[in-house]
């Protein structure tokens, strides 16, 4: 008999054994070793994705910092080049002025000192010519010159009109004092009736003259009666060729070319 | 010549007698659950972990994939008896290789025995799954003539998968019992290796079927698909 009954049943009897056996040892730790396990790694994915959205949020929030740092600090540059631009625009432009101040002021100073060398110069030249033409003319006047210039004088004196003459009719009609006719030296008998005679024939009047001895006149005579004035000298050359140098000299100070 | 290791008694006390085909299987459920006791005493849980963790973690994964292939839902309701059901029979397909071992399936009161357990496993998942109303309704489908084919086809299937399984390990163990009186050398090697085979394609087959019949005992309760607008 290929069945046996009492076997069939031992074995099933057997098998569910087994089947329980099975669970107990075999299926159920291995399922909750293998959940356990699935469990960690999902735990682990997540956490691993977790930290890399954190990470990622973190890069995204540093790269934003980042440009904005870069934009500042772009901003920061561009503002100080700028202002370094600016400053040393306004250096370059203050050294100028100041350069041109000091260039104007050197000019000037050079233009001045110009002029002041030149008036020195002038000054000198000029007391040098006066005093050797005053030495000159005061040793011809000494001769005959004295004549000479009475004689000049009186023909002034004659020559007279309109009205400086009127005037000093005016003034010689008028004065109280006699007037007084001053000459750098004394003048002799002669010339003195000479301009007496001319006098009284000029005005047509009989003129009280005064005569006097100026040495500060070079070489020259004047009449002068109630304030009223009239004079011949070479001072009054010498005074007009001086006002002509200066001026030349005053042309060529202001003509000179800058030196830089 | 020994069809059947039943034959084999070591011990007899009336009804009640110690054959090879219980004293074997003791020995494999020992085996059994001394290695998986052993494996499973430190399981780790980490990534790392020993081989033989690692081996029964791809038999159980393997064996709940193959049963969720089949079609049922939650493999681990069913990996305790269909699970069992693949190892023993495995495991006494393997041992084959063992000198002077018979294999237990090799009996047909075993496999009788564990097509039984199928026999009523498939009911007693059925009930549990859409109750005993709706499991007895479905011998009744399509119409109530079905019935008896229906149950002529369960009492028939029980059947086949006891003497299919029996067929087969008996076979191995014959062919080579009378090949090594015949030519002793190579020849029962070469079909040991073939029985090895067999074995394992017997076991699949018989766990693979009992799944298919307990699926098909739920299969009234699968979720109608929604209706497309």
């Amino acid at each position: 008999m290929l069945i046996d009954w009492f076997t069939i049943f031992a074995q099933a009897l057997n098998f569910l054994i087994l089947v329980w056996l099975m669970k107990r040892y075999l299926y159920k730790p291995i399922r909750l070793a293998i959940d356990a396990r699935e469990k960690r790694i999902a735990a682990e994915l997540a956490d691993a994705d977790a930290k890399k959205a954190e990470a990622q949020k973190e890069r995204d929030a540093f790269q934003a910092k980042n440009e904005a740092f870069n934009l500042q600090r772009a901003a920061l540059l561009t503002q100080a080049t700028d202002e370094a631009k600016a400053e040393r625009q306004r250096l370059i432009e203050a050294a100028r002025v100041a350069a041109d101040a000091l260039d104007a002021r050197l000019q000037e100073k050079r233009t001045t000192d110009a002029r002041n060398l030149n008036q020195a110069i002038l000054s000198q030249a000029q007391q040098e010519v006066f005093a050797i033409a005053r030495k000159a003319l005061a040793d011809l006047a000494a001769t005959s010159l004295e004549e000479r210039m009475a004689e000049v004088f009186t023909r002034r004196l004659r020559q007279m009109d309109g009205p400086a003459k009127e005037g000093l009719a005016e003034a010689l009609r008028t004065a109280s004092a006699p007037a007084l006719v001053r000459s750098a030296f004394d003048l002799p008998a002669e010339p003195r009736e000479a301009i007496q005679r001319a006098l009284n024939e000029t005005f047509s009047a009989d003129i009280r003259v005064r005569f006097e001895t100026a040495p500060d006149l070079i070489s020259g005579i004047e009449l002068v009666a109630n304030g009223q004035k009239v004079a011949w000298s070479i001072a009054d050359y010498l005074l007009s060729l001086e006002k002509g140098i200066g001026e030349l000299l005053d042309k060529q100070a202001t003509s000179e070319p800058k030196t830089v | 010549m020994r069809l059947s290791p039943d034959s084999m008694i070591f011990w007899q006390h009336g009804f009640v007698k110690l054959n090879a085909t219980i004293v074997f299987t003791w020995g494999l459920m020992l085996v059994l659950t001394v290695g998986a006791k052993l494996i499973t005493r430190n399981l780790s849980v980490g990534l790392k972990r020993s081989r033989w963790q690692n081996l029964l973690e791809i038999v159980v994964t393997s064996i709940e994939k193959q049963i969720e292939e089949v079609g049922l839902r939650q493999p681990e309701k069913y990996i305790g008896f269909l699970g069992t059901l693949f190892l023993f029979i495995a495991l006494s397909a393997l041992c084959t290789v063992i000198p002077g071992y018979e294999p237990p399936t090799g009996s047909l009161s075993t496999t009788a025995a564990l097509a039984l357990c199928v026999f009523v496993a498939v009911p007693v998942f059925g009930i549990q799954d859409q109750g005993l109303g709706g499991y007895l309704k479905s011998y009744a489908e399509p119409t109530v003539i079905m019935l008896p084919f229906n149950i002529i086809s369960e009492l028939s299937r029980t059947l086949a998968l006891a003497v299919r399984l029996f067929g087969n390990m008996m076979s191995g163990a014959m062919i080579i019992a009378i090949l090594l009186t015949i030519t002793p050398f190579l020849f029962p090697i070469v079909m040991t290796a073939l029985g090895l085979l067999t074995g394992m394609v017997q076991a699949y087959i018989f766990s693979i079927l009992a799944a298919v019949y307990i699926a098909a005992a739920m299969r009234t309760r699968e979720p109608e698909p929604a209706p497309t607008p």
